[in-house]
């Protein structure tokens, strides 16, 4: 029998409308009302104020370790496409999505302080916890995907990764089983171009990362990850499908890591000053500030009353993480929450913690006496 | 003989066993470029390549998997995880495979491949970057086990590790990778796996720990001493599997008394298996019941209350106290 090709009706498109100087498509551009368009240059612009504070505090010693967002601020147009009854299933550089879905800053800066109670979502949030080991939490937006087709209802889930992610085995079991169970997922890959040091060329040997939804029968896309509205337009064109019942969507944001890995990383050591700067061109904020401009839904003192109000905002949630840590319990929060019950043996050891913080105080009370 | 850290020492340790046997091969995230995370492989990708060097693509499980094939095809794998709470995303192929090939092929093929992993509290990190779930490794047949102590124990073990027939799972204790220095001979040292050490002499009670909570012991020895004039002896394990009961099992005839330390949880602990040995072996030695301190039964707090956590000197004297007390 002869070689017979395998029609398979596939291309990645590649989608842009926001160029990096402020031009719009306007054939392509997202009727959105001034309202939301503001809100999402709001956001964006909060998103980066409060990762530079972080970057801040981190270098005075009063937060720990981030991974700094600096660059992918456009994230929060996928957020922005869907309703508060979808869900989101992020990883740990995302805290502008969280922000656009109502994760309070003071408890961001309380998780990165150290306290666990920083990791609480509040009630009505549909948002998962910073996920850590990269590329782990897919599927668990596939099993919500699943559960919200079993209760019939019409919300969608939406997963955040980076392009590290997508060599992880986990990252094709999540897509297959999305695929094969049609569930309402988008996979939202922030390509960043570097895991910690190793580049994007060099993490998949594949052209686009859009390309690995060929695989599972899934569409897959590009979009310029710096384009707050193409990417907003991607995400609600994914989510439209999803709810018509139409499976799963990979998106792939081409965007850049502006900042480092995680503060506790120096990418001198592997990539060049001249990249960062071509990047820093594309700056996603300043084309998004340009476009509203030229909307006039901004103009200078527009642009100055929203930074002071930004500016406002980080200050008070700042006040707020201070009083949580000055009001804050005591370590024994730490046996909170390891199950619904504490254990007898939890009990015991909860115990001794008990007697030991005493012990602690009772000496620390009497150097301070001796020292009078 | 020159003074080093612990990053030092592993860094010593790869670059001299590189240099003598060109089937050690280093892979891993961020080991090449980057020189690790932690910078313990920082300079062997100029020494000897991108070949013998790999920054590989994020995937733990990939990077274990990989090395068990060279290893079964006669090379040396040496591979990194870079930080032992995402090792358990390779810990599949080290279970199903690493642990198992030997006897699966009744003795055909083998995996001699080393899996090194920082581990443990103490350095103010995120989570999934302070744990010591060493006893996953320890307890499954087929993988050996062992945590340094000290940079010259490190660069020792480290050795023999490689050199080993078997697959072995080395931890590193990332708090003591810069916390002090001590001689590290430059001509070669091995340790043998499967041994333990006396880290201190003593008579009074046996104190047997391993990795970084070996120094907190030893501070507590020597408060104990100076306050109370208690003799403490302290048994620096070394390797978890195969555990050397003999050492300890020694110590306690002698002393009558013990108490074992550990920063991972207490609940089926190395502390639960050294203190089943001492009953099985030693029962009748003993003057009191044998204490354990360490770290709770809880996931590890984010970093405010890792030191409430942890053992520390406190919880240690605590447990000796109470066991001397008896």
């Amino acid at each position: 029998m002869p070689t017979t090709e395998i029609d398979l009706p596939y291309r990645i498109n590649y989608l842009s409308i926001l160029d990096q100087d402020g031009q719009v498509d306007k054939s392509l551009e997202p009727q959105l009302s001034d309202e939301l368009l503001l809100k999402l240059y709001r956001v964006m612009l909060l998103g980066r104020r409060f990762d530079e504070r972080m970057l801040i505090l981190q270098r005075q010693g009063k937060i720990g370790t981030f991974a700094p967002v600096k660059g992918q601020e456009a994230q929060v147009g996928a957020a922005a496409a869907l309703s508060p009854d979808d869900w989101i299933v992020a990883s740990f550089r995302e805290a502008p999505v969280e922000i656009w879905r109502g994760k309070p800053m003071e408890l961001i800066l309380l998780y990165y302080s150290g306290y666990n109670e920083g990791g609480h979502i509040p009630e009505g949030l549909n948002l998962l916890p910073v996920s850590v080991p990269v590329g782990s939490q897919m599927i668990h937006a596939v099993g919500i995907g699943y559960a919200m087709k079993y209760r019939g209802q019409d919300s969608v889930v939406a997963t955040f990764f980076g392009d590290g992610a997508t060599s992880q085995g986990d990252f094709h079991e999540a897509m297959n089983y999305a695929s094969v169970y049609q569930t309402p997922v988008i996979f939202i890959c922030q390509n960043n171009h570097w895991a910690i040091s190793l580049p994007r060329n060099r993490q998949t040997h594949s052209r686009t990362l859009a390309q690995k939804a060929l695989a599972y029968d899934m569409p897959g896309l590009q979009v310029d990850g710096n384009d707050v509205l193409a990417v907003y337009k991607a995400a609600k064109d994914a989510a439209d499908r999803a709810r018509r019942g139409e499976g799963p969507t990979l998106i792939e944001m081409v965007t850049y890591r502006l900042s480092m890995h995680t503060t506790a990383d120096d990418p001198k050591k592997y990539r060049t000053q001249e990249e960062v700067a071509a990047w820093e061109k594309r700056d996603p904020v300043t084309r998004f500030e340009k476009y509203l401009r030229d909307k006039h839904i901004l103009d200078d003192r527009k642009v100055q009353s929203v930074a002071e109000e930004v500016k406002q905002e980080i200050g008070s949630a700042e006040r707020r993480w201070s009083e949580l840590v000055e009001n804050g319990v005591s370590p024994l929060a730490m046996f909170d929450h390891a199950y619904a019950e504490l254990t007898p043996a939890l009990r015991d050891q909860k115990e001794m913690l008990k007697r030991e913080l005493e012990e602690k105080r009772g000496s620390a009370e009497k150097t301070a006496v001796s020292r009078d | 003989m020159p003074k080093m850290n612990m990053v030092e020492a592993i860094n010593m340790a790869l670059r001299q066993e590189m240099e003598k046997d060109d089937r050690v091969i280093l892979l891993g995230e961020d080991i090449g470029k980057d020189g690790g995370v932690f910078r313990v492989t920082d300079g062997l990708l100029d020494k000897f390549g991108a070949q013998r060097v790999m920054d590989t693509p994020l995937a733990e499980s990939a990077i274990a998997g990989l090395s068990i094939g060279m290893a079964v095809y006669g090379l040396r794998p040496v591979c990194e995880m870079q930080f032992s709470g995402f090792s358990y995303f390779a810990f599949h192929q080290m279970e199903s495979h690493a642990s198992r090939m030997r006897q699966r092929s009744q003795g055909r093929y083998s995996v001699p491949m080393v899996l090194r992993a920082p581990y443990g509290g103490g350095v103010r990190a995120l989570e999934h970057h302070s744990e010591s779930r060493e006893i996953y490794w320890a307890h499954t047949p087929g993988l050996k086990m062992v945590i340094p102590s000290t940079p010259r124990t490190a660069r020792a073990l480290l050795i023999s590790a490689m050199r080993d027939p078997d697959p072995v799972v080395f931890y590193e204790p990332k708090a003591l990778y810069r916390a002090f220095r001590e001689e590290v001979p430059e001509e070669e040292e091995t340790f043998p796996i499967g041994k333990s050490r006396i880290a201190l002499e003593g008579s009074d009670i046996t104190l047997i720990s391993y990795g970084e909570s070996l120094r907190p012991t030893l501070e507590a020895a020597s408060e104990l001493n100076d306050k109370d004039g208690v003799k403490c002896e302290v048994i620096d394990l070394l390797s978890l599997s195969p555990l050397d009961d003999q050492l300890f099992i020694e110590s306690v005839k002698k002393t009558g008394r013990a108490v074992v330390v550990h920063e991972a949880h207490c609940t089926y602990g190395a502390g639960a298996e050294v203190i089943a040995r001492i009953v099985e072996k030693a029962l009748l030695y003993l003057e009191a019941p044998i204490r354990r301190a360490t770290g709770f039964d809880i996931v590890i707090p984010l970093y405010q209350r890792e030191q409430d956590y942890l053992p520390g000197v406190l919880r240690i004297e605590r447990a000796v106290r109470e066991t001397l007390a008896f």
